[in-house]
């Protein structure tokens, strides 16, 4: 490692850097006036890449040909950043926030398949920029064009602070971001001010993709990989604050060029290979910036809402005749049904345990975690390991799994419940990211990319039927324990913890233990349904921890609704089902699950069960 | 009669302003003592020093011998100390009689079963307390859906549900109709005369300040500057200037 070769990583790290800022300062443009978090933001800068891609291939690959590209992809992003506004946000303004979040991951569904439609699923190597040679520096060469880019993040934040205090619209954007309820009370129109802002945060995200044409090729997995880089940013610079994403982008860039630039290092006799550790550092630095300084580099505490929002209604346990229709319905239909039947069936209940896990905390506790895949994908990798690599019998490692992906929870949910809101659901998304990066990458131990194969369950589970009978049993007891938690004291400390954390401390009562113990409980059921899973399917892959994963997760819980029990698990059966039955009959699966998703989202803002229930109410209220 | 409540020394400075100036007072059993001045005097700063949420610059407030300055809420809680709020916080999904048992829980320590079902037991102590401020008929009702006068009733019942020796309530009849302020007031001079509670209250509205407290101090730009019986302060030339400024 040289001097030389670390400059060069260096200035590689900056050139992305700005990009990342471009997407960043989008992302936190959204959130400070709609509160929206956009999970769809690494998608539009997606659309950036194919769009200036696309169009430079009709212009011309001359200097005007590239610039206008770049510039017209970017301003048609921001179009489709409006269109999402318009015809999707613009319903659900007065839905639970985590309704909006559904929605827009529904957006990346359509977008995806959108792009795949359109261009293909070959990744899309775009043309140099025209015009721009290569500068010496130290005697190494370096693409002129990175050092335009490294100067844009600077210019564009200068450009954006000049909007943001000059003009009438950033005073309003400025207002809206620190008290929104006050800018709707003095009679500014919120409809153009967001849609406004979703045009220029989309136009910068845009912008950031279209840049990095040169530099990476477009493809499809860019859309989640952006969005979590994009989390981590602004959640380490600070909500709202462009300045501190700025900052935290240039740290997060350095600090991989680093990792790349060392190389691999041999410390005290063991090998430690530093450019691996690329995929974790920023999620690392998140963590650590997130615990020391709770809100960010530049973030400030955000100012409390004058109301509390909607009211979370009371919980009511499931009927215990709609439970034993359930219990029948899932007994029964294997036995008439093929084998595909079956196996369906095994993957729904598994995730119905891992949809209940992960709305235990998210609903009665009220920490929203978009890293629930950590505590599945490390109990089904648990029980993988501990039956291949320590040679345990099946039921031992099955039944062992859920405590090793407990420990997990015990560190990561001390750090998590910290933190509230959306900081919270970031730093789980960190761990998650975290946890995937290790199993992803430590071949010798994990088999890295190809997971682990071979994981088959003993003879008298083989049969497919016995092995789904089981699980149902596994994971219906763990539901109903859930359950019957959220009933007990526990449970309603976590609820009265979630309401109102000022008197619940006000009354002796500890919310970080009991919200830390929730947490784990919750990490070690979402690892029995892993366990389950793994054996199931005989093999387990990284995909099991990965963000994919936990969205999933999230979408099954919201699609049944947060404020019921049986919601989640309606959520996932439906979920799993429809993925299921789409893939086979269809290409385009994402999109029309998508759709599904946003169609249930505008028709049910309290999700299918709350909105089932809601009906029935209004449907006796008239007969009465 | 020794104090319940002794403060002495209290200080407070943000940054360069001086918000609390060496201010010393007590509050004895079955008394209610109102903290009154005009805004911005330090009537809630003094108040989030005792009850744990802010740290103070030095002094003591000592409950029963222990000096309270400095500990978390919870610790001054378990001191027996009840609160209510300036505006109220309770569980808003849980059901009024739930609110009162969940205070009734934790001060009995039985919070952390897993299997139980939360509501069964503590009930008669929650409707004994709930009936004492008229709240029993409401008692199934979410906390959620009531109106402002009733919730600050409920927080008195939670607030008194760990026996307290000292109740603190930050702007106790803040949002109420007149006639519910007194109400209120007189309510809790009943119970703290009853079962021997120091009350520490701050208010805005006079009428409930001069018929309800039993003694008054009042604070003015951080200093105390006068206390003593309702008519001796009424009486007292430097609350008529702080109130009416250079009209008296």
């Amino acid at each position: 490692m040289s001097l030389p070769s670390i400059l060069i990583q260096l200035l590689n790290g900056l050139a992305s850097a700005s990009s990342l800022f471009l997407v960043s300062a989008g992302l936190s443009l959204i959130f400070g006036v709609t509160r929206i978090v956009n999970f769809a933001h690494g998608s539009l800068y997606m659309l950036g890449l194919y769009g200036a891609y696309s169009l430079i291939e009709a212009l011309g690959r001359t200097p005007l040909g590239f610039w206008s590209a770049v510039i017209l992809a970017a301003l048609v992003v921001g179009l489709v950043g409006v269109a999402i506004e318009v015809l999707v946000l613009r319903r659900i303004y007065r839905a639970p926030e985590l309704f909006q979040l559904l929605a827009t991951f529904a957006v990346v569904l359509v977008i995806k398949d959108v792009a795949l439609f359109a261009w293909g699923p070959e990744d899309l190597v775009g043309p140099r920029a025209p015009g721009f040679g290569s500068v010496e520096i130290l005697g190494k060469r370096i693409p002129a064009y990175d050092l335009l880019l490294i100067a844009i993040g600077p210019v564009v934040l200068g450009v954006m602070r000049l909007l943001l205090k000059r003009t009438r619209w950033g005073a309003l954007v400025r207002a809206a971001t620190q008290d929104r309820e006050m800018v709707g009370a003095l009679g500014v129109d919120q409809a153009r001010l967001f849609t406004s802002v979703f045009f220029v945060g989309a136009v910068l995200a845009g912008l950031g993709g279209a840049l990095q044409i040169p530099r990476e090729p477009a493809n499809l997995d860019l859309d989640l990989a952006v969005i979590a880089d994009a989390f981590v940013v602004t959640v380490v610079g600070g909500l709202g604050s462009l300045g501190g994403a700025f900052l935290a982008a240039i740290l997060i860039a350095l600090a991989k060029a680093f990792c790349i630039g060392i190389g691999t290092v041999h410390l005290f006799g063991t090998e430690i290979v530093f450019s691996k550790l690329t995929l974790v550092v920023e999620f690392v630095i998140m963590g650590v910036v997130l615990v020391l300084r709770p809100y960010g580099l530049r973030g400030k505490k955000p100012a409390t809402p004058r109301t509390s929002g909607e009211i979370a209604p009371a919980l009511t346990s499931p009927r215990w005749q709609v439970a034993a229709c359930w219990m029948v319905l899932f007994l029964v239909v294997p036995l008439l049904g093929d084998r595909y039947v079956v196996v369906l069936l095994t993957d729904i209940a598994c995730f119905a345990l891992f949809a209940a896990s992960l709305h235990f905390i998210m609903g009665p506790a009220g920490m929203v975690s978009f890293g629930h895949a950590a505590y599945f994908g490390l109990g089904a990798y648990a029980a993988a390991l501990l039956f291949k690599r320590a040679g345990l019998p099946m039921e031992a490692a099955l039944l062992l799994a859920p405590f090793c992906a407990g420990l997990f929870a015990v560190v990561y949910g001390w750090f998590c419940v910290r933190l509230s809101g959306v900081y919270l659901a970031m730093l789980t998304l960190a761990f998650a990211q975290i946890s995937w990066s290790i199993v992803f990458q430590w071949d010798s131990f994990t088999d890295g990319s190809n997971g682990i194969v071979g994981i088959w369950p003993s003879a008298w589970l083989s049969d497919k039927s016995v092995y789904y009978y089981m699980t149902l049993a596994l994971c219906g007891i763990g539901i109903v324990f859930l359950w019957r938690v959220l009933f007990s004291p526990f449970g309603y400390v976590l609820r009265a913890g979630r309401d109102s954390p000022l008197r619940a401390e006000a009354l002796g009562i500890d919310v970080r233990s009991f919200q830390w113990a929730a947490f784990v409980l919750a990490g070690m059921l979402a690892g029995l349904a892993g366990a389950a899973f793994a054996f199931s399917k005989g093999s387990i892959s990284p995909s099991s921890v990965s963000i994919g994963q936990s969205t999933d997760g999230l979408v099954m819980v919201l699609l049944g609704g947060v404020e019921t029990l049986t919601g989640p698990v309606v959520g996932a059966a439906l979920f799993t089902w429809l993925r299921d039955e789409l893939a086979r009959d269809t290409q385009s699966w994402r999109a029309v699950l998508g759709l599904v998703i946003l169609l249930i989202v505008l028709l049910f803002p309290q999700g299918l069960v709350g909105g089932l229930k809601a009906l029935i109410g209004r449907w006796r209220e008239a007969r009465a | 009669m020794s104090a319940v409540l002794q403060v002495e020394g209290l200080h407070k400075d943000f940054g360069g302003v001086r918000a609390v100036v060496d201010v010393s007072f007590a509050v004895d059993a079955g008394e209610l003592l109102a903290l009154i001045g005009p805004n911005g005097a330090g009537k809630s700063t003094c108040f989030n020093m005792l009850n744990g949420q802010l740290a103070p610059d030095s002094g003591i407030a000592r409950l029963g011998g222990r000096d309270i300055l400095g500990m978390s809420p919870r610790a001054i809680w378990k001191l027996g100390v009840g609160r209510t709020f300036q505006i109220t916080a309770t569980f808003a999904s849980l059901s009024v009689r739930e609110n009162v048992q969940m205070a009734l829980y934790s001060h009995a320590g039985k919070l952390g079963s897993l299997l139980q079902r939360f509501g069964a037991a503590f009930t008669v102590e929650a409707d004994a307390l709930l009936d004492q401020v008229g709240m029993l008929e409401q008692a199934t009702r979410l906390c959620g859906v009531l109106a402002y006068g009733d919730l600050k009733r409920v927080e008195l019942a939670m607030a008194l549900a760990n026996q307290p020796r000292l109740l603190l309530m930050d702007e106790p009849t803040a949002g109420m109709a007149p006639r519910e302020r007194v109400a209120l007031m007189e309510l809790v001079a009943r119970l703290a005369r009853a079962r021997q509670i120091a009350v520490l209250f701050t208010e805005h509205d006079m009428d409930v300040v001069f018929s309800q407290a039993d003694r008054i101090v009042v604070l003015d730009r951080g200093r105390l500057i006068a206390g003593g019986k309702p008519d001796e302060v009424k009486a007292n030339v430097n609350v008529r200037d702080v109130y009416l400024g250079g009209m008296a």
